[in-house]
């Protein structure tokens, strides 16, 4: 029996977990949840997860929300095909792993999913972004980046040598971000520009990245 | 055994989540006590531990860490087979285990802390608590509680029947918010508030406080 996952590739948490079931090369069904008629608040939903989020993944009998801890169950239970995303043969480089998981999860993500909800979801709601969060969200963003530029300066990704998790989680987010008008914040970097082109042209990123298909406002 | 040392403050939540994990663990290790006032966290040698400016660092021997959440699950992992089972075998009960820790991270903690902060933390810098945001955070935690409530209702610890790194993750925030008008929140609950009782009584995290 294929793994479901319930929801829609436009959405980036959705598209983290696509991604790392196709960079471990793993047949999965996704089924779609009509995020614009707020199928994800139905009841039918919220018995899968109560907090009326996407993505849902099932496994035969295992029903499992939160997309970093979804990937987290892929790439374990698929630990010996496709590309090794937690560096599980040695404990203190996987260690690591979660350590850049746990900054991607803290620092990385509450700025830039600040500024993508202002320019993306705001406007899809009919409302103007406001410019102050994004300006506050944009300066946090800048600051982190100011680490991984140093950071991607020692390490070809943000955990060692090779890529994993820790640079997976990154991917959907920044893809939208970098559509916005911002994406000089990358690009001004050359570490950080470096790594974002090869992480985005990963095979596995080029299944996913047709399914990213919201436009954000470009200011 | 090289020593262990954790860079932090005794009353920061983040690092009290690693002092209950040493305790529960039963290990000894140092804390080198790192002077928030002074700013001590956003200068060097302390950025070499952790570039982000943020308590706590760790170090065990020569490896060397920081994020509360990453450090808790290094040393259950590493002494797994020392003081009390903070893990669930399988990947299904990782899995489950996983998904409770990301649940306190992005659902609980945030709405948490900012509660934390607004009734407790600002009084220490003599900034004033902002009512309307307590009462606005108060709902959204009411919500995440309900879940709780559920979830409780069927486990007796949120990922499975024993005290895992998820109950733990709960503890230093829950802790300071038992001393605040938000307690009713947990007492209306009678899972939840009984979870509470339970986690909040254990010796590590009696150990923990000041």
């Amino acid at each position: 029996m294929v793994m479901k996952v319930y929801g829609d590739g436009m959405s980036a948490c959705v598209a983290r977990v696509l991604l790392c079931l196709h960079e471990k090369e793993t047949e999965f069904e996704l089924v779609p949840v009509d995020l614009f008629a707020c199928h994800h608040k139905l009841p039918s939903f919220l018995s899968m997860n109560p907090f009326g989020q996407v993505p849902v993944l099932q496994d035969g009998d295992l029903t499992l929300f939160e997309s970093r801890a979804i990937t987290a169950y892929i790439a374990e239970k698929h630990k010996d095909k496709g590309t090794d995303l937690t560096r599980h043969l040695d404990a203190k480089e996987a260690v690591i792993v979660k350590l850049w998981s746990e900054v991607e999860s803290h620092h990385f993500n509450p700025a830039i999913s600040a500024v993508i909800h202002q320019l993306i979801v705001v406007p899809l709601q009919g409302k103007t972004p406001d410019a102050a969060i994004v300006e506050e969200n944009l300066e946090k963003l800048g600051k982190v980046l100011d680490v991984y530029e140093e950071k991607l300066g020692k390490t070809k990704y943000l955990a060692g040598d090779s890529y994993t998790l820790a640079d997976l989680h990154h991917v959907p987010y920044t893809y939208y971000f970098m559509k916005t008008g911002h994406a000089g914040l990358v690009n001004d970097r050359p570490n950080v520009k470096a790594w974002w082109e090869d992480v985005c042209s990963r095979p596995a990123f080029l299944k996913v990245s047709p399914g990213l298909t919201v436009a954000p406002a470009t200011n | 055994m090289a020593g262990i040392k954790v860079f932090g403050h005794p009353a920061s939540t983040a690092t009290r989540r690693v002092l209950i994990a040493l305790h529960e663990k039963k290990l000894d290790f140092e804390l080198v006590h790192i002077d928030l006032k002074d700013g001590e966290h956003k200068k060097e040698p302390f950025l070499s531990r952790n570039p982000f400016g943020k308590i706590p660092a760790f170090e065990d021997g020569d490896f060397k860490l920081f994020e509360s959440r990453a450090i808790t699950q290094y040393i259950a992992h590493e002494y797994a087979d020392k003081g009390n089972q903070l893990l669930s075998p399988g990947s299904k009960n990782m899995a489950i285990l996983a998904m409770g820790m990301e649940i306190e991270a992005h659902e609980f903690d945030s709405v948490a802390s900012k509660l934390g902060w607004e009734q407790i933390f600002k009084n220490f810098f003599g900034l004033t608590t902002d009512q309307a945001v307590v009462k606005e955070e108060e709902v959204k935690l009411g919500k995440v509680l309900d879940n709780y409530e559920a979830r409780l209702g069927e486990s007796k610890y949120l990922a499975c029947d024993h005290f895992t790194l998820v109950d733990l993750h709960h503890i230093p925030v829950i802790q300071y918010l038992l001393g605040t008008p938000t307690k009713k929140l947990f007492d209306e609950r009678p899972h939840v508030s009984a979870w509470v009782a339970d986690i909040t009584s254990r010796p590590s995290s009696q150990k923990i406080l000041l």
